[in-house]
C-alpha cells in the first residue's frame, strides 16, 4: 500500500484558515512535486500529509530535526529506532555494532559525505546537515516520502544526484519544491498550491515551467 | 526614568531595607573588634597547615559527603524530573528545597545521630529537589522537531535518550557541576552540627583562637574548589562516587529505637503526647506562634530585605571588577580572585566568621550574606558585560559604567537577584543558629531544650516562608519579564 486518498485537510493558524478544505488523491508510484510561492501552504501541507500517513512515510521536515550533540551516524540510524528493541539501541548510542556501520556508511557514501560519519551535526555546514535528514530518510526506507525544501540548501550538482537518489529509492513521493526546474525533471506530477488551495495538478510531461510561473 | 517598572520595583525595595534599618539589631558588640579582625587576617596570610592530620581528614570527609550526597540526590532529582509534571511531585520537591541542609542535618541527627547517613541525606534531599527542578527545566527546553522526525512505533525510553538527552548533557552537566561546587560547601558547613567536615575544625580552631590552622582550613578550601576542573574530570567520577562512601567516616551506629521514638513520640505536639487532646493544642500552638514563630519570621524578613539590598548594592559595585571594559588586566586578575574568593566561602561560615570577631547582631549576617551572593551576582554580570561590544567612541570611566552598561545589564541583576532571593532567605533563616534571631535560632532552641515537636513546627514555618518568597520571587520576574537560567 502506497497510495492514499487524502480528503478534507485543513490547518488554520490564529482563527485564520491557511490550508484547505483540500483533497488529493496520492496513487502508488506518483512522484509529486508541491510548487508555490512562499507561504502558500506547503510546509503545512507537507505536515498535514505526515500527520495522515506517519506510519508509512519518510520525513524531511524544512528544520530537518537533527539532534545536533549526537553524530552523523547517530542521527541517520534515528531513521530505524523503531526496529529494534530499547537495549539495542541503547548500546548503539555508545557503541554502534558493525552492521548498522557498514550500512550507514554505504549511505552517506552516496551522499558523498563518508567522511563525517561521526561528527557531531552540530559542527556540520547547512548542505551537510541537509544531506544527514535525506540519508536519515533514506535509512528509514518507509514506502512513501515526504520531504519540504530537501536540496534547497544544495549546490546544483549536488542537488541533482540527491534528487535522483530520492526518485529511485522511493516508489511514491511528496516533495515541497520551490525550484520548478528540478520538480519538471524529478518529478511525474506538479501540483501547485496557491492560497491554501489546489490550483494545479497535472502530470509534469507536458508542462513547461511558464505554465507553473503562473503561480507566483 | 521614574516611570520604568525596573527602577520603580527596585527603589520599592531599597525603602522597605531603609525602613528594616531602623528595627534591625545593626551593631558591633565586641569589645575589641579591629583586633580581632587583624589577628584573623594574620592567620589567613600565615596558614598553619601541618599542625594535626585532622585537617586533611576533615578536607577528604568533606569532598566525600559532597560527592555522596550530590550524586544520590541528582540520581534521586533525575528521576523525579521524569514526573514533574504531577502536581503532588512538583509541590513535594518544592518542600524539601525550601528546608535547608542544616536543617535536615539538625532533623536527622536527632534519630539517626552522627551516622555518616545524617550528612548523606541532609545534602541529598534537597538537593534531590532542586535537581528535579531544574533538569525538567532543561529538558522542557530541548528541541521537541527531532522527537517529530522519529519513526513511529519507537519506544518511549529509545525516543527519550536519542533525542532528549543529547540535546541537554551539556546545561545538565554543566549545572551538575556547578551543584557539586554547592554541594561542597553544604558540606563543609554541615561541621557546625557536628559532622567530620571542615566546618567542625574550623569552630574547633576559632574557639582555640587558632587563626593560622583556621586561614589554613579557608586556603585549602578556596584550592580545592579553584582546582575543580582539573580533577573533577568525567573519566574520574565513577572512580570518586563509588569510592567517596568509603571515606564518609565511621560516625557512630544508628540506634533504631531513636529513630522510632522520634517519630512515634518526639514530634508528636506536646499536648497530644500528654492526652490534653486537641483542647490543649489551641494554646500550644498559640505559645509557639506568638512568641517564637512571629518574632522569628519578623527578624527573618527583616533580615533578607537588608541582606537582598545589600546583595545588589554590592554586585553592581563588583561586577566592574572583572569586566573587561575597565582597566588593565593586574585589577582584571585581582577582581577575579576577590570574587572567587567571596562567592566561594560558605554564607554560614563568612557569618560565623564575623560574629566572632563583631559580636552578635544582625550585621555580621548582612554583611556575610551581601558578600558571597553580590560576588556570585557580580561574577556573572561581570560575565555578560564582557560579551557587550560597546562602539569605538563609547564615553569612558564613570560615564561608562553609567550610561553604557549598568543600563544593559540591570535586567538580568535583577533576574539574578530575585532568583537568589529565596535563597538568601533560606540562609537568613538558618544564620539564626548562630545567634542571631531568625527562625533558626528558635529552631536550634527548641532542640537544644529536646522539644522536637516545637522544632518541626518551626522548620515548617520556615520552608513555607521559603516557599512563599520563591512565588513572590517568581511573580516579580514574570511582571517584570525578567528570564534567567538558573546558573547561580
Amino acid at each position: 500500500m502506497s497510495g492514499f486518498n487524502l480528503s478534507g485537510l485543513t490547518a488554520s493558524f490564529s482563527g485564520k484558515r491557511v490550508i484547505g478544505p483540500l483533497s488529493l488523491q496520492v496513487n502508488p508510484g506518483d512522484k509529486i512535486a508541491l510548487v508555490g510561492k512562499s507561504g502558500a501552504g506547503k510546509s503545512t501541507l507537507i505536515r498535514l500529509i505526515h500527520e495522515r500517513v506517519n506510519r508509512d512515510s519518510s520525513l524531511v521536515p524544512q528544520d530537518l530535526g537533527l539532534v545536533n550533540a549526537l553524530s552523523v551516524f547517530h542521527n541517520v540510524f534515528m531513521g530505524q529506532l523503531d526496529k529494534h528493541a530499547t537495549w539495542y539501541n541503547t548500546v548503539t548510542l555508545a557503541r554502534p555494532f558493525a552492521k548498522d556501520r557498514t550500512e550507514v556508511t554505504t549511505l552517506l557514501q552516496s551522499l558523498g559525505m563518508k567522511e563525517k560519519l561521526w561528527t557531531p551535526t552540530a559542527s556540520l555546514s547547512g548542505g551537510q546537515r541537509q544531506r544527514v535528514a535525506i540519508a536519515r530518510a533514506l535509512y528509514r526506507n518507509a514506502a512513501v516520502l515526504l520531504a519540504d525544501e530537501p536540496v534547497s540548501a544544495l549546490d546544483g550538482p549536488m542537488a541533482n544526484s540527491v534528487m535522483t537518489l530520492l526518485r529511485d529509492r522511493f516508489s511514491t513521493s511528496i516533495i515541497a519544491l520551490h525550484d520548478v526546474e528540478l520538480a519538471l525533471s524529478y518529478c511525474t506530477r506538479i501540483v501547485g498550491i496557491q492560497d491554501g488551495q489546489v490550483a494545479l495538478d497535472q502530470p509534469s510531461e507536458g508542462l513547461s515551467s511558464s505554465d507553473i510561473m503562473s503561480l507566483y | 526614568m521614574l516611570s520604568s517598572p525596573t527602577v520603580r520595583t527596585s527603589l520599592i525595595f531599597l525603602a522597605i531595607a531603609l525602613v528594616g534599618l531602623l528595627f534591625a539589631d545593626i551593631a558591633i558588640t565586641a569589645s575589641n573588634p579591629w583586633r580581632d579582625l587583624g589577628n584573623f587576617f594574620l592567620g589567613i596570610v600565615t596558614p598553619n597547615f601541618f599542625n594535626s592530620e585532622g585537617l586533611m581528614t576533615a578536607l577528604l570527609r568533606t569532598v566525600a559527603f559532597a560527592f555522596v550526597g550530590v550524586a544520590l540526590g541528582g540520581v534521586v532529582g533525575f528521576l523525579l524530573a521524569l514526573v514533574y509534571r504531577s502536581l503532588p511531585v512538583r509541590m513535594f520537591c518544592a518542600f524539601v528545597r525550601a528546608i535547608h541542609e542544616l536543617f535536615w542535618a539538625l532533623i536527622f541527627l536527632q534519630f539517626f545521630g552522627f551516622h555518616p547517613l545524617t550528612g548523606v541525606l541532609a545534602i541529598a534531599i534537597p538537593y534531590a529537589g532542586i535537581f528535579a527542578k531544574v533538569y525538567s527545566e532543561i529538558l522542557e527546553e530541548a528541541d521537541p522537531e527531532p522527537g517529530r522526525v522519529l519513526p513511529p512505533g519507537t519506544g518511549n525510553i529509545t525516543a527519550f535518550i536519542y533525542t532528549r538527552i543529547p540535546d541537554c548533557w551539556v546545561k545538565m552537566r554543566t549545572y551538575t557541576a556547578y551543584r557539586l561546587e554547592c554541594g561542597l560547601r553544604s558540606s563543609a558547613i554541615l561541621g557546625f552540627v557536628g559532622l567530620p567536615t571542615l566546618g567542625f575544625y574550623l569552630e574547633a580552631s576559632f574557639s582555640q583562637g587558632l587563626y593560622s590552622d583556621a586561614g589554613a582550613m579557608l586556603i585549602l578550601f578556596y584550592v580545592l574548589i579553584a582546582t575543580m576542573p582539573l580533577w573533577v574530570r568525567p573519566k574520574l567520577l565513577p572512580i570518586y562516587i563509588l569510592g567517596a562512601p568509603f571515606f564518609l567516616g565511621e560516625g557512630l551506629p544508628i540506634v533504631w529505637g531513636n529513630v522510632q521514638r522520634f517519630f512515634t513520640e518526639d514530634i508528636v505536639p506536646a499536648p497530644l503526647r500528654n492526652g490534653e487532646g486537641l483542647a490543649g493544642l489551641t494554646p500550644w500552638l498559640n505559645d509557639l506562634m506568638v512568641n517564637e514563630a512571629m518574632p522569628g519570621i519578623w527578624n527573618t524578613i527583616v533580615l533578607t530585605q537588608i541582606a537582598l539590598v545589600a546583595t545588589g548594592i554590592l554586585s553592581l559595585l563588583a561586577f566592574p571588577l572583572i569586566s573587561n571594559h575597565f582597566g588593565g588586566p593586574i585589577r582584571r586578575n585581582a577582581g577575579h580572585v576577590a570574587l572567587v574568593i567571596a562567592r566561594s566561602t560558605p554564607e554560614y561560615i563568612l557569618a560565623y566568621i564575623l560574629l566572632q570577631l563583631w559580636g552578635p547582631s544582625m550585621l555580621p549576617a548582612v554583611v556575610a550574606l551581601a558578600l558571597h551572593n553580590g560576588g556570585i551576582i557580580g561574577h556573572l554580570i561581570g560575565r555578560q558585560t564582557n560579551s557587550i561590544k560597546l562602539r569605538a567612541d563609547a564615553i569612558t570611566g564613570f560615564n561608562r559604567y553609567s550610561w553604557e552598561l549598568v543600563p544593559r545589564v540591570y535586567r538580568s541583576f535583577l533576574a539574578f537577584l530575585f532568583y537568589r532571593w529565596e535563597i538568601i532567605m533560606r540562609e537568613t533563616a538558618i544564620l539564626g543558629i548562630l545567634g542571631i534571631y531568625t527562625l533558626g535560632f528558635y529552631v536550634d532552641s527548641a532542640i537544644q531544650n529536646i522539644r522536637f515537636d516545637r522544632a518541626m513546627v518551626l522548620i515548617l514555618v520556615t520552608a513555607l516562608l521559603n516557599i512563599g518568597v520563591d512565588a513572590l520571587g517568581r511573580y516579580i520576574r514574570r511582571k517584570l519579564a525578567l528570564q534567567t537560567m538558573p546558573t547561580c
